[in-house]
């Protein structure tokens, strides 16, 4: 396929990607490319080792060997602050806020200025901050609820802000571990609205095993088994992979 | 620092004014001066318990070693003291006369280096704060930057304040040993040992106190206080919002031994002297349980935490001296199990609101009468 290092257009390139626990590869030799703008979509069966790319990006889980370019940048030597700052967003699977802050106080945190001790000390509350904070608590469907504390909102109203969070730091890679599961169904719609919005011009890396969800926003589909690459393309070309039918969609 | 509506609200403005009626006007006038002197010495650690709140209460950091920055504060000011009170006039029947006494004893015949920047006042002050402050710095750097926390955390400081008592006792001659550093007598010129100084450095402790109250409640209140709440939280989400989590728990940190360590050397100047005794590992754990009883969640409470257990510590200690280290673990308990925020979560959750009860039927009586509804008492 691609013979020597990525071209420029690739906002991610992962080439060659292994990370072992205890001499499990959970990620064995893993390669793809995502593009500007790209919507990809990471599905697989349980233990395929999906969180553990999106945790090898962000720099949660350090790779055993391979590399991570973003932009340019190798991400597998940066700490997960400064992989924040580059502009890559992490979403985690079970919605983690901060409980005991406001709505307002959880965005504002993630709001990216004054991320250093003496910025944060200095930081003021003014009217850039407030204007943001309040488009994007509207965008998340929490503009009544901005000074509630966080362990006050239900579940699906928790998963949101943890997204609104991301947006306020509007990275250029969103990276949203099932960003619809344990929601009611009318919180999905919702949910995939809220998306669909966000997801412009933005590379989004998403894990999901809704396959309505799936179909509704990928542009691209690759599908993991055990750490590895099993099938890669449009929903329509993995669908009919015999090899993805036989390890995944026909259970 | 104006003091606002916003920068305290209505209960923290009435505790602080409460504190400073109690501090600065009751005790001063009710008390005799040992008793005063005595006060002052539990205010001393008061100022461990502010600290305790910013590292302990907002993020979630145990520090079982804050007697270590207690001791660094209270050591580099007994240091000074201790140059001024051997001057060669004071000290000529010494084989080596212009040195410390203990340093004598113990065959030294020249200062140390490390003692020499002692002689100047200014560098003494800006010592007792950096010295804590650097050994803070490289703990917290060592520790946090390597992700240890928690309990793991907690046990490192509690054996870094027992290696420095090992350490104090051992080097007798350059520190004094086990008995410290005594005998101090004047600082700058001005002879510490008089009723009326012990009066007038009481009122200077004070005025520190609320220097370091305001200092901490600016803290809590810039974006950095709700920081360290969410870290307590949720430590992930805060890294990967774009912040590094162990410079922030390192400021923390390196805050509180600030704040010990000035409490640590108003405690020499109160006392008069300083040794390995407020440096251990029983006087850090004490701190922690007087943070605790206090409301670790609360500034205020924390001063109170201080001046209440101290006081229970000096009547009881006085009747019953064998009893007291069970009464100071029973309470610990007690206060864990039952009011995890202390006596400021009960003010809080049980006494603020009954009052709050009160006054509004008070004000809706009030109100039925009087048309603007202002309460005349």
């Amino acid at each position: 396929m691609l013979v020597g290092h990525q071209p420029k257009d690739f906002l991610l390139a992962v080439s060659g990607l292994t990370v072992s626990f205890d001499g499990f590869k959970a990620v064995n030799d893993l390669s793809f490319y995502v593009e500007e703008n790209e919507i990809r979509v990471i599905i697989g069966p349980n233990g395929a080792g999906k969180t553990t790319v999106l945790d090898l990006i962000c720099g949660k889980t350090r790779a055993t060997s391979g590399s991570i370019q973003f932009r340019g940048q190798e991400l597998t030597r940066l700490r997960e602050n400064e992989i924040v700052q580059a502009g890559v967003g992490r979403k985690f699977q079970t919605p983690s806020v901060f409980e005991d802050l406001t709505v307002f106080e959880n965005l504002e945190i993630s709001y990216p200025r004054g991320r250093t001790v003496f910025g944060s000390l200095t930081f003021q509350r003014d009217d850039a901050v407030k204007q943001r904070v309040e488009e994007v608590a509207e965008m998340i469907f929490l503009k009544d609820r901005l000074n509630t504390y966080a362990d006050q909102l239900s579940h699906g109203q928790k998963q949101w802000l943890e997204i609104g969070m991301l947006l306020i730091q509007d990275p250029d890679l969103l990276m949203l571990d099932e960003p619809v599961a344990g929601m009611s169904v009318s919180e999905r719609a919702k949910t995939a609205e809220l998306l669909n919005r966000i997801i412009k011009d933005r590379s989004v890396l998403v894990i999901e095993h809704d396959m309505k969800f799936v179909e509704d926003i990928a542009h691209k589909v690759t599908v993991l088994h055990q750490g590895q690459i099993l099938s890669e393309g449009t929903m329509e070309h993995v669908k009919n992979d015999p090899k993805v039918i036989e390890v995944y969609l026909g259970h | 620092m104006v003091i606002n509506s916003r920068f305290f609200n209505r209960s923290e403005l009435l505790g602080f004014l409460a504190l400073a009626v109690l501090l600065l006007l009751i005790l001063p006038l009710s008390l005799d001066i040992f008793r005063l002197n005595l006060v002052a010495k539990y205010l001393t650690y008061a100022f461990v318990g502010i600290g305790l709140v910013l590292c302990w209460g907002y993020g979630g950091i145990l520090s079982l070693g804050q007697g270590v920055f207690f001791g660094l504060g209270g050591y580099c000011m007994a240091m000074y003291l201790k140059l001024e009170a051997s001057s060669v006039a004071n000290t000529k029947i010494q084989s080596t006369p212009g040195i410390p006494d203990f340093m004598d004893w113990n065959q030294i015949t020249q200062l140390p280096l490390f003692w020499k920047p002692f002689h100047s006042f200014p560098v003494t002050l800006l010592a007792i704060l950096l010295v804590p402050a650097f050994f803070a710095l490289i703990i917290g750097a060592a520790m946090f930057k390597r992700r240890v926390g928690g309990v793991y955390f907690a046990i490192i400081t509690q054996a870094i304040a027992a290696i420095l008592t090992i350490l104090i006792v051992g080097q007798q001659g350059y520190t004094g040993g086990i008995n410290g550093i005594t005998d101090l007598r004047t600082l700058h010129g001005w002879d510490i040992r008089t009723d009326h100084a012990k009066f007038i450095l009481y009122f200077v402790e004070v005025v520190l106190l609320f220097g370091c109250i305001v200092a901490a409640q600016f803290i809590r209140l810039t974006k950095l206080g709700r920081i360290l709440v969410a870290m307590r939280e949720q430590e992930d989400r805060v890294r990967f919002s774009g912040y590094s989590v162990a410079n922030f728990k390192i400021f923390a940190f390196c805050a509180a031994a600030v704040f010990a360590a000035i409490g640590g050397a108003m405690f020499t100047l109160e006392v008069g002297f300083m040794s390995p005794s407020f440096v251990g590992i029983v006087p850090s754990i004490e701190m922690v349980i007087y943070t605790a009883v206090g409301g670790r969640m609360s500034i205020f409470g924390a001063v109170w935490g201080a001046l209440l257990v101290n006081f229970a510590k000096t009547s009881l200690s006085e009747s019953f001296p064998q009893l007291w280290l069970f009464g100071l673990g029973a309470l610990f308990i007690a206060v864990v199990l039952a009011f995890p925020n202390g006596l400021a979560g009960v003010w809080a959750d049980h006494i603020q609101p009954r009052i709050d009860r009160l006054l509004a039927s008070r004000r809706s009586k009030s109100a039925g009468l009087v048309a603007d509804g202002a309460p005349a008492e």
